[in-house]
């Protein structure tokens, strides 16, 4: 199934109190689930730098991300674009401390330890299809950065300690 | 050896910890501890320094070669003996939109079982400000029921906040 033309949405910026709401589960069935899987692709597609957008980053307290880690540099394994809804995560190991930035957070980034080895299962927006993801590196961190997302947590809540935030550097 | 607390602050400039440190290393100071940062555009410097001469001495020196705009503080003070930690480490994160007294509101819940700050940063951008806490939490602490007084504190401040355990890994 394919997705309807998506529309690029604005990002919402902490401290906005959707970014610290934990999210509803959805039917990846409806079509305003579909459409809001194709507005995150769309909204990540048009941001530099953006690898990964939670539906509460566009105002949308539901359990839908989405992820494009595909021209990252530090990127191993990638699945391409793509959307999960409902995700849960069923295995993570070999947990490693990486610097994280978010759209929402546009000034700073930190160093968080995620899990580099990741199975994550969730549902294809539209279709409802069953999706599993193995995955290692940074997709794992980018998923693991947005499930965070749906469950009300930015990066800043998981920064390994008092030196481990950072101004975000601006090259332009 | 004696020890001296050391504040410089000011307008930040190039020169600042080379004009400083220069003439303490010409006093037969040894810098054993300090904290070199950059707050808001002033440079401040913290340090601890042992050496034979006095403070009145180092201070005259330091403001004889510093830019008169520095603020120079010595005191003498006592050694401390490294004490060992008095408990589990832990990371406190708030942020929130910025309003006057969250690093009070969310010390104080701190203070109040024991828990002793061993590091803290704060960061303002545009208007979330976020703070980043390390703290030590002696082994009687209910650390379940202190996270629920840092939630309920903080949503009073209309700020999120969150304790875990700091992971230490030792290579």
């Amino acid at each position: 199934m394919t997705l309807p033309a998506g529309r690029v949405r604005p990002v919402v910026r902490a401290p906005d109190a959707i970014l610290s709401t934990r999210c509803d589960e959805v039917d990846p069935r409806s079509p305003s689930v579909a459409q809001l899987a194709a507005d995150l692709l769309a909204t990540q597609a048009v941001s530099p730098g953006c690898v990964g957008l939670a539906a509460n980053q566009v105002g949308v307290a539901a359990r839908v991300f989405s992820v494009d880690v595909s021209v990252h540099p530090k990127t191993r394994a990638s699945h391409g674009a793509f959307v999960l809804v409902n995700p849960r995560i069923d295995e993570a190991s070999r947990n490693e401390k990486g610097r994280e930035g978010c759209m929402s957070v546009p000034d700073l980034t930190g160093d968080v330890k995620r899990a580099t080895r990741l199975v994550v299962v969730g549902y294809a927006p539209g279709t409802g299809v069953e999706v599993v993801i193995t995955t290692d590196a940074f997709e794992a961190r980018a998923i693991q950065h947005e499930i965070d997302h749906i469950d009300g947590l930015i990066f800043i809540d998981r920064v390994a300690g008092a030196h481990a935030l950072f101004p975000r550097r601006r090259y332009l | 050896m004696p020890q001296l607390a050391i504040t410089v602050l000011g307008h930040d400039r190039p020169g600042i910890i080379a004009a400083v440190t220069s003439a303490l290393a010409e006093h037969g100071g040894n810098i054993e501890d300090s904290s070199m940062t950059l707050l808001r555009g002033h440079f401040a410097m913290t340090l601890i320094v042992s050496t034979e001469a006095s403070s009145s001495e180092i201070e005259r020196v330091l403001v004889e070669r510093l830019p008169v705009d520095l603020l120079v503080a010595v005191r003498a003070v006592p050694p401390e003996l490294d004490s060992g930690p008095v408990g589990d480490a832990y990371v406190v994160t708030v942020h929130g939109g910025d309003r006057a007294g969250i690093v009070a509101g969310v010390t104080q819940v701190l203070a109040d079982v024991g828990g002793n700050i061993t590091d803290l940063t704060t960061r303002l951008t545009g208007s979330l400000y976020v703070v980043v806490a390390e703290v030590e939490l002696p082994s009687s602490v209910d650390v379940p029921a202190l996270s629920d007084a840092l939630t309920a504190r903080a949503h009073e401040l209309g700020v999120e906040a969150t304790l875990r355990p700091a992971e230490t890994d030792v290579l």
